[in-house]
């Protein structure tokens, strides 16, 4: 806890307690509860469908939960509007990508340093001339190595370039907790690579909830994980315990096959 | 590169600087129906360029945007028929009137998206036009003649044609020149934004609602203003402004012209109504060949005619 030494309280930053929501018949989200502290990278697994997007649509108030209540920073924000989350530091990146794909890439971005810059009912002044907006933009591109493509059309980049620009413009709204949804989805090796070194530079600062089938990357990176199967919680722990968990290995991770797995 | 001299920017420039001669023209040959015609053509214009606004830049598919033409011309035209005839009272008036209604329509449609938003905004409208036709004392399904145009205390005399026309084009081109700003203000790129992609603006932290409906009191004001205008320069005011059909035409122009465009909804008011004007001479049926016109555009030219223009600079 040392990077948050004016903290006294010892609430986590974020509480989940007894989450539900049902589409019809499926429970995407069983009665789930989790603790993720200041500082930490908190991995979720799971296989496809378990549950783990819809999690992340409640958190950030895009999904209504049936019952349940998240905490976070200290305060119930289950019925917090969408926006107002991101004000209190909640950001999240999208596991298929939303981008402003007719906006450049800096505009994206400063798109995202504006939302927290005060209100916008300012209808005179060119928001592209403000440097108050276009420096924070270019700092975040930075930081995930996209600096170079500020002014290209973001409709024109790569799959892994709009994967960076997620993350950019999650960082741009200055958060408190990161919330990524598989962040490294359809990347090469070699861009998967560079966004551990991204993420594992940024855990350093930011609290993060991390979606990820990339197992190399989750047992790289997290300092718990939680393991979520038909929306319920099967296991939660450091690695070296998820690891060692016969019922996680049989449910996820495949009985015979290794504890760290390639790509999901 | 020069960013002015491109096939588009010299259209844009010849365009506008034939409207600007429009008045000469007419003094010079003698014949005054070109002023009328162009008169109305950079009216609707202003109003086309209000909705495109909402509906290039902000993405909201407005299709009830005549009522606030009628609403403002109603407004001037009510006042100057209990006998008061100052533009310092009736265009306020017209610009609070079609604010106001804006503000509770769109708090209204702007709860729903899509095709849906359309159906509303065409419900609202078809309100206001019901409205309108009940007004017994002002002329009813009839309208009302509007006997002495706005007064501004000798300033400007808007009963000559031709200082009316020049007040007009100001407005317009003062209505272009204000969307310039806006769409490139902090306000604007919220705006804009939330047309490319609303649930991402939600998510970084934009209740982009407040935002949506500011722009749309903005457009429906503006689109007043020209009612005003408009009622001025027909000197008659009825339900007919705000049928549905108007609504279409004002989408029509936009399309035509170029959805987000600056200067697409001027250039489409002008293709559409000389085309009206020019092919009405030669056939009652001219709407089957602006109809297909129309097709084409929307098919082959996204960017509507002034995408076309862009786009021959681009090679
Ligand atoms: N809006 C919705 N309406 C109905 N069912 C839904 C909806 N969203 C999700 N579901 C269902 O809820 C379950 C959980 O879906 P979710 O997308 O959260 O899974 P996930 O863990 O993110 O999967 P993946 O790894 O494929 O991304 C699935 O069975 C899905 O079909
Ligand atoms: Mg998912």
């Amino acid at each position: 806890m040392d990077f948050w030494p004016e903290r006294t309280v010892t609430e986590p930053l974020l509480h989940i307690d007894r989450l539900t929501k049902r589409f019809g018949g499926v429970v995407a989200s069983d009665e789930i509860s989790l603790s993720v502290p200041h500082g930490e990278l908190h991995a979720i697994i799971g296989p496809n469908g378990a549950g783990k997007t819809t999690l992340i649509g409640q958190l950030v108030g895009e999904i209504t939960p049936n019952s349940g209540a998240i905490r976070f920073n200290g305060r119930n924000i289950t019925a917090t509007p969408t926006y107002r989350r991101s004000a209190l530091g909640l950001a999240r990146s999208f596991q298929i990508t939303s981008l402003f794909l007719d906006f450049s890439v800096l505009d994206n971005v400063a798109l995202a340093v504006q939302a927290h810059a005060g209100h916008s009912f300012r209808f005179w002044r060119p928001a592209r001339a403000e440097k108050a907006l276009r420096d924070p933009a270019r700092a975040a591109l930075a930081r995930v190595g996209l600096a170079e493509r500020a002014d290209v059309v973001v409709s024109r980049l790569s799959h892994g370039e709009h994967r960076q620009l997620e993350i950019a413009m999650a960082l741009a709204t200055r958060p408190r907790m990161l919330l990524l949804d598989e962040p490294m989805a359809g990347m090469g090796p070699e861009e998967s690579a560079r966004m551990v070194e991204t993420l594992r530079e940024l855990k350093r600062e930011l609290t993060i909830l991390l979606i990820e089938h990339d197992m190399e990357a989750v047992f790289a990176l997290a300092d718990r994980i939680t393991v979520l199967v038909y929306g319920s919680v099967i296991a939660s722990g450091s690695p070296q315990e998820i690891r060692a968990n016969a019922e996680v290995r049989r449910a996820y991770l495949g009985e015979d096959s290794a504890p760290v797995i390639g790509h999901g | 590169m020069n960013a002015v001299l491109t096939v588009r920017g010299l259209v844009i420039i010849a365009l506008v600087v034939a409207l600007a001669l429009v008045p000469l023209y007419v003094v010079l040959a003698g014949n005054y129906f070109p002023l009328t015609l162009f008169t109305r053509i950079v009216i609707l214009a202003m109003a086309a360029t209000s909705l495109n606004f909402i509906l290039g830049y902000g993405g909201m598919v407005s299709f009830g945007h005549a009522a606030y033409l009628g609403i403002g011309g109603y407004a001037v035209g009510i006042v100057a028929f209990e006998g008061v005839y100052s533009g310092y009272l009736q265009w306020p008036l017209a610009l609070a009137a079609s604010a106001l209604s804006a503000l509770v329509i769109g708090a209204l449609c702007l709860r729903t998206r899509g095709v849906y938003f359309i159906m509303v905004t065409l419900a609202f409208a078809q309100m206001v036009y019901y409205i309108a036709v009940g007004l017994d004392r002002y002329g009813a399904d009839d309208g009302m003649t509007i006997y002495r145009r706005s007064e501004f205390g000798g300033i400007v005399d808007l009963s000559n044609k031709i200082v009316f026309y020049y007040v007009c084009l100001a407005l317009l081109l003062g209505s272009i020149y204000l969307t310039w700003r806006l769409v490139n203000s902090r306000f604007g790129m919220v705006v804009c934004g939330a047309r490319s992609n609303d649930r991402r603006m939600r998510a970084i932290g934009f209740p982009t609602t407040r935002y949506r409906l500011t722009a749309f009191v903005i457009a429906g004001s503006m689109c007043g203003l020209a009612g005003a205008l408009l009622a001025n320069h027909t000197e008659f005011m009825s339900p007919a402004v705000m049928h549905w059909t108007r609504s279409g035409d004002l989408i029509v122009m936009v399309v035509l012209g170029g959805m987000g465009s600056l200067f697409g909804p001027l250039i489409g008011a002008v293709t559409l109504l000389v085309l009206e004007e020019v092919l009405s001479d030669v056939t009652e049926y001219w709407q089957i060949i602006v109809g297909p016109l129309f097709l084409l555009v929307v098919l082959f030219a996204r960017g509507g005619i002034d995408g076309l223009l862009a786009g021959a600079n681009r090679d």
